[in-house]
């Protein structure tokens, strides 16, 4: 074997790649950095020039983030109590006092629950189809499988405009049920694609004992298949949660007020005068994190659920 | 094993009976499974779309009571004689071209490098795949305080390798600027996706072929453009398709981004769609553009798919 095989890199050949490798992840993660990092800068500071990379930190940005404040006026001062918790106190250290909460709290609860909704949804759903879809002799099966994949190839706002008609008829405008139903739909093609590929792998043969042993097809599929399935039905879910979670075309023209979802809302965090960048900065943090520690628990699975199954490894 | 509850449940039931329900259930089962989905996806995918086709054939505004007529064909007559619309057909083209052509060249580098199995290239890979997954609206939208001139990251970080002046240019703001602006951070969010397709490409491919042409004396060059790319070339091809519908239907990461300015510059044909749609409310109009979209997208991806399946029957 020659020194430089492509099965077996040598060892300066590991190095150079892994340089490089390494070199652009550490400035792809940069932007990522710096929003966790701008979240925990003062306004003056995030906003700095050169960009300050040390900083002291401050919670100013949490506290903006979840509360609505106005500022005190010259003649307030002298009628105001002294603080009362950690974060009136940080409020007035900025010249603010907090007189609410912000509506980001109630944004993000909606996007737990429409994102939870819709996956189960979509899971329940697609389990049965790609169980029935992988097992049993259905007419005109590729024809509806391939149907089910293209309903995903339509611009979001082509489909939006009639329902946003359809919605607006049933009073689903700005409902979380409206959008569940609509998170579903869409996530429906991914989950009975992905889970269809995780049935197939299941050897028929335990089904079929399961069978021959007295069980009915519903027992065998409640029984044999799900535990079977499980880690695949686990990682769809997450792929489901996360579009669901990161979905914004149709949050924004479907959802403006009671159901409004955080991806439109973060952007539109406005402070004491302009855009309040480490308030959004820490709403952006608190929202990408738990993508970001689902991808790393979903890294097996990665490949499969972006191609809707087409690539396995 | 008898100790198996399964087996004893299965011992349990008495098998006529299971042989009866089993006889009528099969059918029955799948359709009652299936139906549920197929229902879902006909009252949100398909009735919609329907919906829209009939629109497209009336002057409707959502916003007004008065009722649609039907125009005939005249909505998408002045679709494809408006300049507007193919001016954002042309932003949409360059951006797909150039996206494509960044993610496929640096995601087909980065699978290659990682193939060759550096130590920790595993957790590399996860970091790398990050921007990937998260929401383009809230990323977007960050963006625009990287690109701020003068305090914003990204201009900081010209400034300081290449001299040019921080505060001289805005990346969003500038004519000539803004259309990379949008490829800048389509590409840093998605090249992971291009190139985790192409290192399954470049792990499907077996040793024992290398170690052949190996003995056979063939040059690394040779190797890499007879060997390699012929085998990854299906996978890149499947990452192309999926880039190029996704990019095609690309709203909310630019809207955030740029809003589709400055001018037209970044207008998209799904930010024009919808500004048809919900600003200027010409229902029928947009519905008639929408029709249009779909049918573009939908018959470029199949002339595609059928060259994909061409290549891989090779």
């Amino acid at each position: 074997m020659s020194g430089f095989s492509v099965t077996h890199p040598s060892n300066r050949q590991k190095w150079i790649a892994g340089l490089l490798v390494i070199t652009y992840a550490v400035v792809t993660i940069m932007p990522l950095l710096w929003i966790i990092a701008t979240g925990f800068k003062s306004p003056e500071d995030a906003i700095s020039y050169p960009p300050k990379i040390v900083f002291e930190p401050s919670l100013e940005g949490y506290v903006n983030l979840f509360s609505s404040r106005t500022r005190i006026t010259p003649g307030m001062e002298e009628t105001l109590k002294p603080p009362e918790t950690w974060y009136d106190q940080v409020a007035r250290d900025s010249g603010t006092i907090i007189v609410g909460p912000s509506r980001y709290g109630q944004r993000f609860l909606n996007s737990v629950i429409i994102g939870f909704g819709s996956t189960f949804l979509a899971i329940v759903f697609g389990t049965t189809a790609a169980y029935a879809f992988s097992r049993f002799k259905i007419p005109i099966k590729d024809d509806l499988l391939f149907f089910i994949l293209s309903t995903r190839m339509m611009p979001p706002i082509a489909v939006a405009i009639p329902i946003f008609l359809m919605f607006r008829q049933l009073g689903l405008n700005d409902t979380q049920l409206g959008m569940i139903l609509l998170y579903t739909a869409v996530n429906l093609s991914l989950s009975v694609w992905l889970l269809k590929g995780f049935i197939d792998e299941i050897p028929f043969e335990y089904e079929e004992a399961a069978l021959i042993d007295g069980y009915t097809r519903f027992q065998a599929f409640y029984k044999v298949v799900l535990p079977q399935a499980a880690t695949g039905i686990a990682s769809t879910a997450i792929f489901c949660l996360i579009f669901a979670w990161n979905e914004y075309a149709f949050a924004v023209l479907l959802t403006s007020g009671s159901a409004q979802t955080a991806p439109p809302f973060i952007p539109t965090i406005i402070g004491v005068g302009g855009q309040d960048w480490p308030a959004v900065a820490a709403g952006a943090t608190l929202f990408l994190i738990p993508v970001m520690l689902f991808t790393i628990l979903l890294r097996k699975h990665l490949l499969r659920g972006i191609t809707f199954g087409a690539v396995r490894k | 094993m008898s100790g198996n509850p399964i087996d004893r449940i299965a011992a349990a039931t008495p098998p006529n009976m299971a042989k009866r329900v089993r006889g009528l259930s099969d059918r029955v089962i799948a359709w009652l499974f299936v139906g549920p989905s197929i229902v879902l996806l006909l009252a949100v995918n398909i009735f919609p779309l329907i919906w829209t086709i009939n629109l497209s054939f009336t002057n409707f505004r959502a916003n007004r009571i008065r009722d649609a007529e039907y125009i005939g064909l005249r909505n998408y007559e002045r679709i494809l004689t408006d300049t507007d619309t193919w001016q954002s057909m042309q932003v949409t083209a360059q951006f797909l071209f150039w996206t494509i052509f960044f993610q496929v060249l640096i995601g087909f580098a980065l699978a290659y490098l990682i193939n060759k199995k550096f130590k920790g290239n595993d957790l590399w890979t996860t970091i790398i795949v990050l921007p990937m997954m998260l929401s383009p609206a809230v990323v977007g939208n960050f963006w625009t305080f990287l690109y701020q001139p003068q305090i914003g990251l990204f201009n900081y970080v010209v400034e300081f390798f290449t001299g040019i002046d921080s505060s001289s240019f805005s990346m969003i703001g500038d004519v000539s600027l803004a259309p990379w602006s949008i490829v800048i951070v389509d590409t840093w969010m998605w090249t992971p996706f291009v190139m985790l397709i192409c290192l399954a490409g470049l792990r499907s491919i077996p040793d024992s072929i290398y170690e052949a042409a190996e003995c056979d004396r063939a040059s690394k060059w040779r190797q890499f453009w007879t060997l390699t790319v012929p085998m990854v070339l299906p996978f890149l091809m499947l990452a192309v398709l999926f880039r190029g519908i996704e990019n095609f239907k690309m709203f909310d990461l630019v809207v955030q981004l740029t809003g589709g300015g400055p001018g037209s510059m970044t207008t998209l044909t799904s930010i024009d769609l919808k500004r048809e749609a919900f600003e200027k409310w010409r229902t029928g109009y947009a519905s008639a553009y929408a029709v249009i979209l779909f049918v573009t997208v939908f018959g470029l991806a199949s002339i595609y798919v059928k060259a994909l399946n061409k290549v891989k029957e090779r």
